[in-house]
């Protein structure tokens, strides 16, 4: 078990976080489509995109600074936005659907195109994001602005030719896959046979098939009979990034379903089930809602899986069931504040969580702003802050650290001073470099690794 | 928990206690300041509620009439583009309007 203790980031081989880019208004006054809601990287890392309460989607571009060099400043900038969700209305049960984008996967490039699906709370989209850099020119029967010619007035003929142009992003819809879901949809995942992609709802878990929206398959259903039965949901989901056969979902009770879908067509029984046992004698009110888990990830090597729950992120083995071998505090000093968490729902919050690209540190958000750098190989952890103030270009950052109780240091902050809401709920790893994007309520932030 | 510490029996029960003091401290300010919480912790009540999530509303007559009241406080959408196109004559593909940018674009993409 690790402990919490803070070290600073500083000498040896530790990595150094400098500040790169901010997008996203300074004003305060925060307009609800403007909340992030979700950050990914593609599998190269030259893309990255966000997905916000609006329902738009807004994807960045890498540009490397000087190519020549080995590690080199790089950039990201915008490259293509649109909307992907609007607001619906359920007419069966009058209520609002929101066009908040929940998730966004990328699909491994298979040509020049790039695709990703989007979801909000009930549909799954396919978007191809496409280049165009050159366009026909020399129609015989238009003129270049489009209106048409009037035939009688044609006597030659010329074979039209491609002319580049400035480069245009076209993003557009290729599947909607709609109505598979009763419940909200939290998590879809991409199967490593790149013709599949499972989508989770609070009850229910459904395998589609890329290419086809008028179908999918149930592979997991907890609803009871009797709804007064219900005991715990389903939140989060992934397939194994090798294995695509097996797929995980997390539950509100702080369990973790490993299922293999070659034993049957429903996987409602588990081949694992990954629990750490509790000390009964521990257990209080807050128990069984801080236990929920709010994000489970495989690890890139597909060994290991992390789960998030409201204090803590543990590291499993695949292999072993009844306990996690790493675990994490992310923020225990809130264990004495969980009172007022519950009160101002706080206590719900989903935070998110990632691997780097080789699996040695793993990264997660908190309150105030701050977020979490776990490194696994050499057991140190460290408090960073997302915040305006640390904006000078390639500026360090400075470790932070809260002080729980007693006596507080000269540059620690007391937990009561903490905003819970500024939250960092959604953070991404670039899947080979030390590149990180951290979303606040309504910026992105993208931290890279110094560079001498 | 605990390692291969040897305390007395009376040491060991002082550790326990201030060890889970501060969720079950927590607890019983909860308690105190709503003395009917649910009997079951975390159970139904809070998951209904999580399945529930979303506003709901009368009708859909309801719906766009919140829609219409929370858009006109929002920034203008771009104006109606040629509205005479209809009704004098047929129109055809090339004029009638985009797909209309109904919401302001991310300032992320700024």
């Amino acid at each position: 078990v690790a402990a919490g203790f803070l070290m600073s980031g500083g000498g040896g081989n530790d990595v150094q976080w400098c500040f790169s880019q901010v997008k996203g208004a300074i004003d305060d006054d925060v307009a609800e489509a403007d909340i992030i809601s979700t950050v990914e990287f593609n599998h190269s890392g030259e893309l990255l995109a966000t997905g916000d309460k609006g329902g738009r989607v807004v994807i960045f571009q890498q540009e490397i600074e000087n190519k020549s060099q080995q590690q080199c400043r790089s950039e990201y900038n915008v490259y293509s936005t649109f909307q992907s969700h609007e607001p619906e209305f359920d007419y069966l049960k009058s209520l609002e659907i929101e066009e908040k984008i929940n998730k966004i996967r990328w699909l491994p490039q298979k040509n020049a195109a790039q695709f990703l699906l989007s979801t909000n709370d009930k549909t799954i989209k396919l978007w191809k994001i496409s280049e165009r850099d050159k366009r026909p020119e020399g129609y015989n029967l238009k003129e270049e602005d489009g209106r048409y010619r009037d035939a009688a007035t044609i006597t030659t003929l010329q074979v039209p030719v491609f002319r580049p142009m400035d480069l245009m992003v076209e993003a557009s819809p290729r599947r909607v896959f709609a109505n598979g879901h009763t419940y909200h949809i939290n998590s879809i995942s991409v199967n490593s046979d790149n013709e599949t992609y499972l989508s989770a709802d609070d009850l229910r878990i459904n395998m589609w098939h890329l290419e086809i929206t008028d179908r999918s398959f149930n592979i997991v259903d907890i609803k009871p009979a009797n709804m007064e039965e219900l005991t715990e949901v389903i939140t989060a989901a992934e397939f194994h990034p090798h294995q695509c056969n097996t797929f995980v979902y997390s539950s509100s009770k702080g369990t973790i379903r490993l299922c293999d879908m070659r034993a049957s067509a429903l996987c409602d029984k588990h081949s694992k089930l990954f629990e750490e046992p509790e000390d009964p004698s521990n257990r209080s009110f807050f128990s069984e809602i801080i236990s929920s888990i709010s994000d489970v990830k495989f690890s890139h090597n597909g060994r290991y899986m992390m789960t998030r729950d409201y204090l803590s992120v543990k590291i499993w083995d695949l292999n072993m069931e009844n306990r996690p071998v790493e675990t994490y505090q992310v923020h225990e000093y809130l264990r004495s504040k969980l009172c007022s968490l519950y009160e101002n729902d706080c206590i719900f919050d989903k935070f998110e969580c990632c691997w780097n690209g080789n699996d040695s540190v793993v990264m997660t958000g908190s309150y105030n702003n701050f977020f979490r750098m776990l490194d696994r190989s050499q057991r140190r952890d460290v408090t960073l802050e997302a915040s305006r103030e640390s904006c000078k270009p390639r500026q360090v950052l400075k470790p932070r650290r809260v002080c729980a109780g007693g006596k507080r240091k000269k540059d620690e902050i007391s937990v009561d001073s903490l905003d819970f809401n500024k939250k960092i709920l959604h953070t991404a790893w670039h899947p080979q470099e030390n590149i990180i994007a951290v979303a606040t309520t309504n910026n992105l932030y993208i931290f890279q690794e110094k560079v001498n | 928990m605990s390692g291969g510490v040897e305390a007395s029996t009376e040491e060991q029960q002082e550790m326990q206690d201030a060890v889970v003091s501060p969720e079950k401290t927590e607890e019983a300010k909860l308690k105190a300041r709503y003395p009917h919480l649910g009997t079951k912790p975390g159970g139904s009540d809070l998951l209904r509620k999580r399945l529930q999530k979303g506003q709901k509303y009368f009708d859909s007559g309801d719906y766009n009439m919140a829609k219409a009241k929370m858009k006109n406080k929002q920034l203008p959408t771009a104006a109606a583009e040629k509205t005479e196109i209809t009704g004098d004559h047929i129109p055809t593909p090339q004029d009638l309007p985009q797909r209309k940018q109904s919401l302001v674009a991310s300032k992320l993409a700024v």
